[in-house]
């Protein structure tokens, strides 16, 4: 479980610092797909760093409750940019969140090679990052994200630069995978689409500093199809709490 | 170009530099004891080899050199590396390098002299001086330089302590610029063998001084072209290494 309670945020500038986030609650349950919309520069990554807590607020609490005690890395981030260590062949990198001493190196071996089967990569350890296409690479960070088995995800416009067709299809897998693992999601895109088909809620952030615009329950059951007219509708209903500015 | 005209081309340039040189001493336009031929050299060669006088000299300065690289660059890398992580201790460091740094290696001949004596020691000081700035920089301006967005990944996946940001993230990133200037203080550190064994610390810097005093112009000559051939050896065996370890560029 995600709790963010009036979470403020601000990034010291020359002169006034600017405020990213401000009075932004926030409760994610456990196992529930969260996406979070909003026009770029709202505070989206800032809000995931600090989930993550690679970032900490000035104003607020971040719980974050984890469903194992055992795990030594509950909370794991796939970021926009693949950002794979280039030294390292496709293995490595896949297995850089095993590093902690708490895996086997046979054990560890057994996850990256499930890992790069879920993202479907099999066979492609031995390479560089260099020698693998944009989406493969962005295959590869979710795949070092999955073996790490953390119970909570976060993923900051994970496909974002792909083309339409690999894009669908990590957005099948993904999905696939949370229902499979009922891991807990905090999933952020620009596309409204992406966020009805995945998310079980979708949580709008707009205005400066950000705040919460709207949180909006997608009940349509699954496997989904995408373009069911009940999607549509709310995808029309956030299409219109984001026009708007936000009520002070 | 293709390869083999490259070949051709260098080998011809290097006959040609070789001829003009057999022909100035040989037409008289300056005397042999100044410039000795080639044609001189084997033979030069030959009576230093057999005294074995060479092969010590060689050796003694190539143990100056390694030992001077390998102390200057070692202490070079870990001072840039821990000055480039750590604001404050760049801070702390800034004038005491904006001291040290335009002091030539050749000034410290002195207190080489005076802390070592005339010793291999001395001579070993200075080279290690030399390389200390250049690895000292090229592994501050490497680790400085390093991704920001790789340093959060590390943070990210709970690599959260130096140490292991320094392991897991920084070397490796930071290693390309670290090799780079490494290469650099291979070759300068030859440089400084001559320098460092000028003052009477033996090794073939120290022969080249005393064949130059002779007037045995063509020993110098060996000696020279003994240096040329051990940087060639060494560079050659060093981007080896460096291409071996950076392998995955693309
Ligand atoms: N490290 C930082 N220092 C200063 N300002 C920052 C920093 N990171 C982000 N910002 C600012 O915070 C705002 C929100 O950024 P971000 O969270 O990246 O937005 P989003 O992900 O929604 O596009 C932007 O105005 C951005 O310029
Ligand atoms: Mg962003």
């Amino acid at each position: 479980m995600i709790k963010l309670d009036r979470v403020g945020l601000s990034f010291p500038g020359d002169g006034a610092p600017t405020e990213v986030l401000k009075d932004f609650s926030l409760t994610v349950p456990a196992g529930r797909f969260v996406a979070i919309v909003g026009p770029s520069g709202v505070g989206k990554s800032t809000l995931l760093r600090v989930v993550a807590g690679l970032l900490s607020p000035n104003e607020g609490t971040v719980t974050i409750n984890a469903d194992r005690q055992d795990n030594p890395l509950p909370v794991v981030m796939v970021f926009q940019d693949a950002r794979l260590l280039p030294w390292r062949k496709i293995e490595g990198n896949v297995g850089f969140g095993l590093e902690h001493g708490q895996v086997s190196a046979a054990a560890r071996r057994e996850r990256i090679h499930a890992a790069l089967e879920l993202v479907g990569l099999e066979g492609y350890g031995h390479r560089y990052p260099h020698e693998l296409s944009g989406g493969q690479r962005q295959r590869v960070a979710l795949a070092r994200a999955l073996a790490v088995d953390p119970d909570i995800l976060l993923m900051d416009e994970p496909f974002a630069g792909l083309d339409a067709i690999t894009r669908e299809s990590l957005q099948d897998e993904l999905s696939r995978i949370h229902a499979a693992t009922g891991k807990t999601v905090l999933f952020v895109t620009h596309s409204i689409d992406e966020a009805v088909y995945l998310a079980d809620e979708v949580v709008a952030i707009a205005g400066k500093p950000g705040r919460l615009a709207a949180a909006i329950p997608v009940a349509a059951p699954r496997p989904r199809t995408r373009g069911a007219p009940e999607s549509a509708g709310i995808a029309a209903q956030l299409r219109e709490q984001l026009a708007e500015p936000p009520a002070a | 170009m293709t390869r083999g005209r490259a070949t051709v081309l260098a080998a011809l340039g290097l006959t040609v530099f070789l001829a003009i040189w057999e022909l100035m001493p040989a037409l008289g336009v300056v005397p042999a004891q100044i410039l000795p031929p080639p044609s001189a050299l084997p033979r030069a060669f030959e009576r230093e080899f057999s005294s074995g006088i060479w092969f010590a000299s060689v050796l003694l300065s190539l143990r100056n050199y390694l030992a001077g690289l390998v102390i200057g660059c070692a202490l070079g890398v870990g001072l840039g590396v821990a000055t480039g992580m750590s604001v404050s201790f760049e801070a702390a460091l800034s004038w005491v390098v904006r001291v040290l740094r335009p002091i030539p290696g050749l000034a410290w001949v002195p207190f080489a002299i005076l802390w070592f004596g005339i010793d291999p020691a001395a001579a070993i000081f200075i080279i290690g001086v030399g390389v200390f700035w250049i690895s000292y920089f090229a592994a501050l301006g490497a680790v400085r330089a390093v991704d920001r967005d790789l340093i959060e990944l590390a943070d990210a996946f709970g690599f959260r302590r130096a140490d292991q940001k320094l392991v897991k993230v920084i070397l490796p990133a930071a290693a390309p610029g670290i090799l780079a200037g490494l290469r650099t203080a291979v070759g300068q550190a030859w440089m400084a063998v001559v320098a460092s064994e000028i003052f009477g610390v033996p090794g073939l810097g120290q022969r080249m001084m005393q064949a130059s005093n002779l007037l045995a112009s063509d020993i110098v000559v060996i000696y020279m072209a003994t240096m040329a051939a051990c940087y060639g050896i060494i560079d050659t065996g060093f981007v080896a290494l460096q291409s071996r370890l950076l392998r995955w560029k693309r």
